[in-house]
């Protein structure tokens, strides 16, 4: 069953039908997960007992700086599967995800340095963690300026996917860092195998702002993967019948 | 799977696997510059440059804050619980600056085995509690002490 499933979603004309009917449902968990994050972390979470109410930038900031890492291990494992199955479809996936992957880490940087400065002291340190971060943001913008260079997206999608890979060296790196070197960035909060350093009234919001950053993903980047599916398949007979019916 | 692709996969998995040895190999090399700061230990053991700024990292001793005549000079000794610098600062100190936070410090040790800093960071912990929770911790820190006492004597 599942097999048969991903064995489908292969082809871009069933991905494009079955992503036009996820979309709604990615974006309505977004809004609404948003909503219940951002409420409970601004308004009802506690302050922190050193740092007061400026701690609160942790909702965007774990949860993007997480989404920064998770995108782009997706690209890299997409970036296989279309470099050693030659699948259209992960190719699409790879560079779908490359802009939101930036955006995220974008904001991950922001949001560290705006509070970096009270906290701190300073708007930026060339630490192990920080400076993994920044090299993470300039491997996408490299991964999208490669992208738009080569004119045939098939011998384009390859080169994006060799460089994903590459750079896929980087992420034990970032998420290491802080144990491995001494930073001024602090340890994981959260980590799979111990208990959270964080109070649980403080923990739920910024659970829930994970997954709605995560639904807001899912939603991106299969509003993208559609866009280009058309992009590429608009000399096939079914591209240009949907768009005879859009027409009218 | 087609021996296309499996020669594939096994060039693409080579080809990450000696990226990651490189990568390795590199960080290795540069280990101790890689290292933001120094610890008192290392700086009482001699491993801190004395030539050029570098930095220093550790805990503010509890009841060691002294505020200099002129209002802007800050001294106060940094640990790391085995050795322990004297740390002088004349500026404006970050928020989180306080008695048993871990701060880093850049500046450069004078003769007299002092490290005057031009510039102090709080360096803040992984721990996000709300302040009811934190001072009900700490009394029973508190009372946790009081009963050990109480235990010996």
């Amino acid at each position: 069953m599942i097999i048969r499933f991903f064995h489908q979603m292969g082809s871009p004309r069933y991905f494009y039908n079955v992503a036009g009917k996820m979309i709604p449902w990615f974006m309505a968990g977004f809004l609404i997960t948003l909503v219940l994050g951002l409420y409970n972390g601004l308004f009802v979470a506690p302050p922190d007992y050193q740092q007061g109410e400026s701690y609160r930038i942790v909702y965007i900031h774990v949860p993007a700086a997480w989404m920064s890492m998770f995108i782009y291990v997706v690209m890299a494992v997409s970036g296989l599967i279309s470099l050693v199955w030659r699948i259209k479809m992960t190719e699409i996936i790879v560079i779908s995800s490359a802009t939101v992957g930036a955006s995220f880490t974008f904001l991950a940087l922001a949001t560290g340095s705006l509070w970096g400065k009270p906290m701190w002291g300073t708007w930026w340190v060339w630490d192990a963690r920080l400076t993994s971060e920044l090299l993470l943001l300039f491997l996408y913008l490299g991964i999208i300026a490669l992208h738009s260079a080569i004119e045939d997206k098939r011998v384009a999608a390859r080169a994006v996917s060799i460089l994903a890979l590459v750079g896929v060296v980087n992420i034990p790196i970032i998420h290491y860092s802080v144990e491995w070197w001494n930073t001024l960035h602090q340890p994981a909060t959260i980590t799979k195998f111990d208990k959270p350093s964080m109070d649980m009234s403080m923990l739920i919001p910024l659970l829930t702002m994970a997954i709605s950053f995560k639904l807001y993903y899912g939603a991106v980047v299969l509003m993208r993967a559609r866009a280009e599916i058309v992009e590429r398949e608009r000399n096939s007979r079914w591209v240009q019948e949907l768009v005879e019916k859009e027409a009218k | 799977m087609n021996p296309i692709r499996k020669k594939r996969l096994t060039l693409i998995g080579l080809m990450v696997a000696g990226i990651a040895v490189a990568t390795w190999l590199a960080l290795n090399a540069f280990d101790e510059n890689l290292m933001f700061f120094f610890s008192p230990t290392e700086v009482a053991e001699g491993k801190a440059p004395t030539a050029h700024p570098f930095r220093i990292g550790g805990l503010v001793e509890v009841d060691s804050v002294k505020r200099k005549p002129d209002g802007l000079t800050t001294a106060f000794s940094l640990t790391d619980n085995a050795k322990a610098v004297t740390v002088e600062y004349t500026g404006i100190l970050p928020d989180l600056f306080r008695e048993g936070q871990g701060i880093v410090a850049m500046g450069q040790l004078n003769e007299s085995g002092i490290f005057i800093a031009s510039e102090v960071l709080a360096k803040h912990d992984e721990n996000y509690m709300p302040p009811e929770v934190a001072a009900s911790l700490k009394t029973a820190h508190d009372d946790g002490v009081k009963n050990m006492q109480s235990r010996v004597q």
